[in-house]
């Protein structure tokens, strides 16, 4: 019996999920579709330790699934014809099992993740979405990890549901050229997802690994889902899973015993997960051969290098730049050009570093990001300017909110005086 | 199903743009809802006379309450709209994102809603088994 239940388990990690999205599909409502799934489990729970594992699971919980639904419908139907019918048309159609071939599933996925998707719901809630249909956390993981309420998110949930109802957001894969845009905002929910994981905006932790993964695994799943349909991968989403990868690959050594953050230079190279950046490699090469890539690429590209360079001092800083000079084109943002005058700094001196950052510091952006007054008062520190670098400095510690970095910012400005 | 596109743009700017420019958008614009309605699409639209000749009425404890412009001030107005018939919000945003106006203003996208056949949750799984 134990052997059954840690059978079913199993079941319900691997396939939870793609029954779900078929079930979104075939019943047209994602609130009918939860109660089918865990239904679909009860009734396996019920069934299977008697008649023993069916074939193929998957399609037996499919059309468990939909059974029940129909047996719902009915239910509610006493009160209204209209669902009568729909019952009835939902229990004659053609038989579930050509609805359910695995490419089918496959598609389904793919549907349910451009919809959680869908540019028409808030960031916040295709995030949330997200997380709960796609990668199936709890409203409370969810809640905890991104630091609010268990009832705020499962609002959020409740309100992007609404508005895929009521706007009829379709349950589709975009064609043609709405695909590329979309899946932009498919990979800018999943970035986001693993920064949050990566570095948590506020809060005492600084890491927090179970997002990062979960990005991770959603990044695989789409480049795998769309390599099936296309043929052949998406660059820009080798880019994206490459990037992360990269960050990935250093998380041991962000942060030292004491919690503080360990500036790459300073990080601790033969900690790095070797196996992690062997595959970013592979999947920046692929993404740059290519010649479709974009922004994600070439941050990945420049994560690559400092990935691989045996040490700090030996960074290829000429490359670099010339990938944040081809970066530039894609994404002229002023971070961009931040990072950009950084790695400057680090090939030519601070004094080149700093005449590229002077000008951007006009920016009202810039002016309110703590890493940019950071980056303005390591370079007067190396320059000798101590009041310009501890004004600089003072300046970053006051608009940090993360915990880790102000400590940080602290030392270096104590560091200044002594 | 149903949707009202709601053109918005900043009259000022638009203005600014000079005579010309707007004989050229207003011929893009006929042009782009004559196509839609030849082919079924556009169910209904028009262009509105600009802000200044707006009027916004209220009722309050039984007071009608009169008020010159729009009720809230903003940077874009409200200048026409495109009742269209999509299949979805995709589609909708497909048709949007053609009219004309949308590279200088925004258009906002809005389902419409039924209020005579709206009854308890009924209605989704209706338009997804109808759909099917």
């Amino acid at each position: 019996m134990d052997d059954m239940e840690t059978t079913l388990q199993r079941i319900f990690a691997s396939e939870s999920r793609r029954v779900l999205a078929t079930l979104i599909r075939l019943l047209g409502d994602f609130d009918l579709a939860e109660d089918a799934l865990q239904e679909a489990f009860v009734a396996a729970l019920r069934q299977w330790p008697e008649d023993g594992v069916p074939d193929n699971p998957r399609a037996w919980l499919v059309s468990a699934g939909r059974f029940k639904a129909i047996d719902q419908l009915r239910r509610r139907a006493c009160y209204d014809a209209l669902l009568r019918e729909q019952a009835d048309h939902l229990a004659t159609q053609a038989t579930v099992e050509m609805e359910i071939e695995n490419a089918a599933i496959e598609d389904d996925r793919l549907r349910l993740i451009f919809t959680c998707c869908h540019p028409g719901l808030a960031p916040q809630a295709q995030v949330a979405l997200t997380l709960r249909e796609v990668c199936g956390l709890t409203t409370e993981a969810i809640a905890r990890a991104f630091l609010s309420k268990p009832a705020t998110v499962a609002q959020r949930i409740v309100r992007a549901k609404g508005k895929i109802r009521d706007a009829k957001i379709p349950y589709e894969v975009p064609e043609g050229a709405a695909l590329a845009e979309r899946l932009q905002s498919v990979l800018q929910v999943i970035y986001l997802v693993f920064n949050e994981g990566y570095l948590a905006s506020s809060g005492e932790q600084a890491l927090r690994h179970d997002l990062s993964e979960e990005a991770i695994r959603l990044a695989e799943l789409v480049l795998a889902l769309l390599a099936e349909r296309t043929d052949q991968p998406d660059p820009e989403c080798q880019g994206l899973l490459a990037l992360m990868l990269l960050h990935h690959a250093r998380r041991a050594t962000r942060t030292d015993a004491q919690g503080e953050l360990v500036l790459l230079e300073n990080q601790q190279r033969s900690l790095w997960d070797r196996q992690e950046i062997q595959r970013a490699d592979q999947l920046v090469r692929q993404a740059l051969l290519s010649r479709r890539f974009g922004p994600y690429t070439l941050q990945a590209a420049i994560a690559a290098v400092h990935a691989q360079s045996p040490s700090s001092a030996e960074t290829d800083w000429q490359e670099i730049v010339g990938l944040y000079d081809l970066l530039m084109q894609h994404m002229p943002t002023p971070i961009v050009a931040l990072n950009r005058a950084a790695a400057l700094a680090m090939r030519d001196g601070p004094e080149a570093g700093l005449q590229a950052l002077a000008p951007l510091m006009e920016n009202k952006a810039l002016q309110g990001y703590h890493l940019a007054h950071a980056a303005l008062a390591d370079m007067h520190r190396q320059l000798g300017h101590q009041d310009a670098a501890a004004q600089a400095y003072t300046q970053a510690l006051a608009l940090a909110t993360q915990p880790a970095e102000k400590r940080f910012l602290q030392q270096r400005l104590a560091d200044l005086s002594g | 199903m149903k949707y009202l596109c709601l053109v918005y743009y900043n009259e000022a700017a638009m203005q600014e743009r000079g005579d010309d420019h707007w004989q050229s958008l207003n011929k893009e614009c006929q042009s782009y809802s004559g196509g839609l309605q030849e082919s079924g699409v556009m169910l209904d639209g028009s262009a509105l006379q600009p802000v200044s000749t707006a009027t916004t009425v209220r009722l309050r404890d039984g007071q009608v309450s009169v008020t010159d412009g729009p009720f809230a001030e903003t940077k874009e107005q409200l200048a026409g709209f495109y009742l269209i018939d999509a299949n979805d919000l995709n589609d909708a945003i497909r048709v949007a994102s053609r009219i004309p106006p949308a590279r200088y203003g925004s258009i906002e996208v809005r389902p419409v809603r039924d209020i005579y056949g709206e009854s308890s949750d009924a209605v989704p799984y209706a338009e997804a088994l109808a759909q099917r």
